[in-house]
């Protein structure tokens, strides 16, 4: 158990998925409860030919992935604004171009070798900078997610009454899918551009399963993804299987085995003695 | 507006988009007084809530709102799958007085806590919404109206899906609101509940009425303004018992 331990690629890769599970599990609740899992899986697409151009121009991934996902953001909002197209559509459009571009150059002859890392993620090569952006995309998110609590909470209950409260709904929204495609930007150098959407929808969903409260459902999420995410690379050590796609099937599995769990605590529950009823 | 008047609508439309929803609406309401709103889906019975909330101009008159509104809006809108407690949703209602860093601490979740005991849920105060019965949401909405202190509040829908029981026990405590010195407006299809109001406010996309219940429900083509000629006299029923169309759940 402890021998991979003593390899450094290994020590940094475990740091890495800690860092990315905590703060993706997380806000990862969010994005389920806010009905933005598709979206997550768009932005992360959709910051492919940034990935490439980055590859291709030898610089950190990280500054190709920021331009890309804000074009793609600022394509969405603005396609769906034309008549007739509504907000899923205009997502499709624009994932598939971007998509698509950045096969286009990753199929170029310019394009390096081993550019399928970009699609597929290489956890075990989290480079110091890696580790120093998913620390501060931690932060950042809890911070975020700390702060803004109560407002996300009530915009996601009840968006028709959340005026009335002082809240935003267009304000929750624009801050989750900023922290998310933040979120997506950091971690899709581990899991890849392919892969990265499962660390902030799989343990939400699992967690859902077994939580009725916002803050416990946030810290199990957090939880499971790190386990997922541990458990998985022990799987690729061990097993020698492709380190992003470990974990991506370790969350899926974390997912499976929380819905048997979900269906016993809620038939216990339904067996539970009657509580008080006031009509 | 005389002191105790928490609402006046003078000549008031409002809409979307500069096109008037509703027009000619013409109403006052004073601190104690529940209003009956009726109308059928679509004639701006909606329109007329969010304009008393603040979230839409008049286009043309005037609106005055002398209170802070409470909006209670109907619990089916509302996600039963949300992971929060009835204590989570009435201390929603501290959130317009707090800083926007700050969330709702033990102070606040005390005041929500008296609230929900003062509507008759404190024992379900921990319970997830989603579990609770339609009228116990209804009445946990209501709590958290109170925690923002609301003088006016605007119940949408409030009775429906609500057996007969629920809606006596939510009725009874929407009167000792309003003795209490608020003004609450309903919409409701209900024209018993309406009865039971002090005014009655017919709407379809203009004013069709506004009166006592006696003198606005006791009046036929009123009510056929009101919901169109759907109207149906029951024969043999005592006086005129009228069904509005759309009595059934969508």
């Amino acid at each position: 158990m402890l021998e991979p331990l003593q390899e450094p690629f290994m020590q940094r890769a475990l740091a890495e998925v800690i860092l990315v599970g905590v703060a993706g599990g997380a806000l990862g609740c969010w994005v389920v409860f806010y009905g933005f899992s598709y979206a997550a899986e768009s932005l992360a697409h959709s910051l492919f030919p940034g990935l490439v151009i980055a590859s291709i121009a030898g610089i950190p991934l990280l500054l190709g992935a920021t331009p890309a996902i804000v074009v793609a953001a600022l394509a969405i909002a603005l396609s769906a604004r034309i008549a007739g197209v509504g907000r899923e559509a205009a997502v499709a459009v624009v994932v598939t171009t971007m998509f698509g571009l950045g096969v286009l150059l990753a199929l170029s002859p310019q394009s390096p070798p081993g550019i399928e890392t970009l699609l597929f993620g290489d956890v075990f090569g989290a480079t110091d900078a890696d580790l120093a952006t998913a620390a501060g995309f931690a932060v950042l998110a809890i911070v975020a997610l700390r702060l803004l609590h109560g407002r996300l909470l009530v915009a996601g209950f009840d968006r028709g009454a959340a005026r009335s409260l002082g809240v935003s709904p267009a304000f929750a929204d624009a801050a989750l899918l900023i922290l998310l495609a933040a979120g997506t930007v950091v971690a899709v150098q581990g899991l890849g551009n392919l892969l990265v959407v499962a660390v902030f929808v799989g343990p939400a969903a699992a967690a859902r399963q077994l939580s009725e409260r916002m803050l416990p459902m946030m810290a199990l999420a957090a939880g499971l993804a790190v386990l997922a995410g541990v458990g998985g690379l022990y799987l690729s050590y061990y097993a020698g299987t492709a380190g992003g796609a470990s974990v991506a099937l370790a969350i899926v599995a974390v997912y499976l085995l929380s819905l048997p769990l979900g269906q016993l605590r809620r038939s216990r529950r339904a067996f539970a003695p009657a509580e008080v009823t006031i009509a | 507006m005389q002191p105790d008047v928490l609402i006046e609508a003078t000549g008031l439309s409002a809409g979307y988009d500069g096109t008037p929803a509703i027009s000619g609406v013409e109403f006052s309401l004073s601190a104690g007084q529940t209003l009956a709103l009726l109308g059928p889906n679509g004639g701006g019975k909606t329109t007329l809530l969010r304009a008393l909330l603040g979230e839409l101009r008049p286009i043309e008159g005037t609106l005055q709102v002398g209170a802070r509104c409470g909006a209670v809006p109907q619990t089916e809108r509302s996600r039963l799958d949300y992971p929060v407690s009835a204590l989570d949703v009435a201390t929603m209602g501290t959130l317009p007085r707090l800083p926007w860093w700050r969330r709702p601490g033990r102070h606040e979740r005390e005041a929500a806590r008296s609230e929900l005991e003062r509507v008759g849920l404190g024992a379900l105060a921990e319970q997830t919404f989603g579990r609770l019965s339609g009228g116990q949401r209804q009445r946990v909405l209501i709590a958290r109206a109170l925690v923002q202190d609301a003088g006016v509040l605007l119940l949408d829908e409030p009775f429906s899906g609500l057996d007969r029981p629920s809606a006596e026990g939510l009725e009874a405590l929407i009167d000792e609101l309003a003795q209490e010195g608020r003004a609450v407006v309903i919409a409701t299809h209900d024209l018993e509940q309406a009865r039971a109001c002090d005014l009655v406010l017919c709407i379809n996309k203009s004013q069709i009425a506004c009166g006592q219940p006696e003198r606005v429900l006791g009046d036929l083509e009123v009510l056929e303004a009101t919901y169109g000629g759907a109207i149906v006299e029951i024969p043999g029923a005592e006086g005129r018992a009228i069904l509005p169309p759309h009595h059934h759940h969508h």
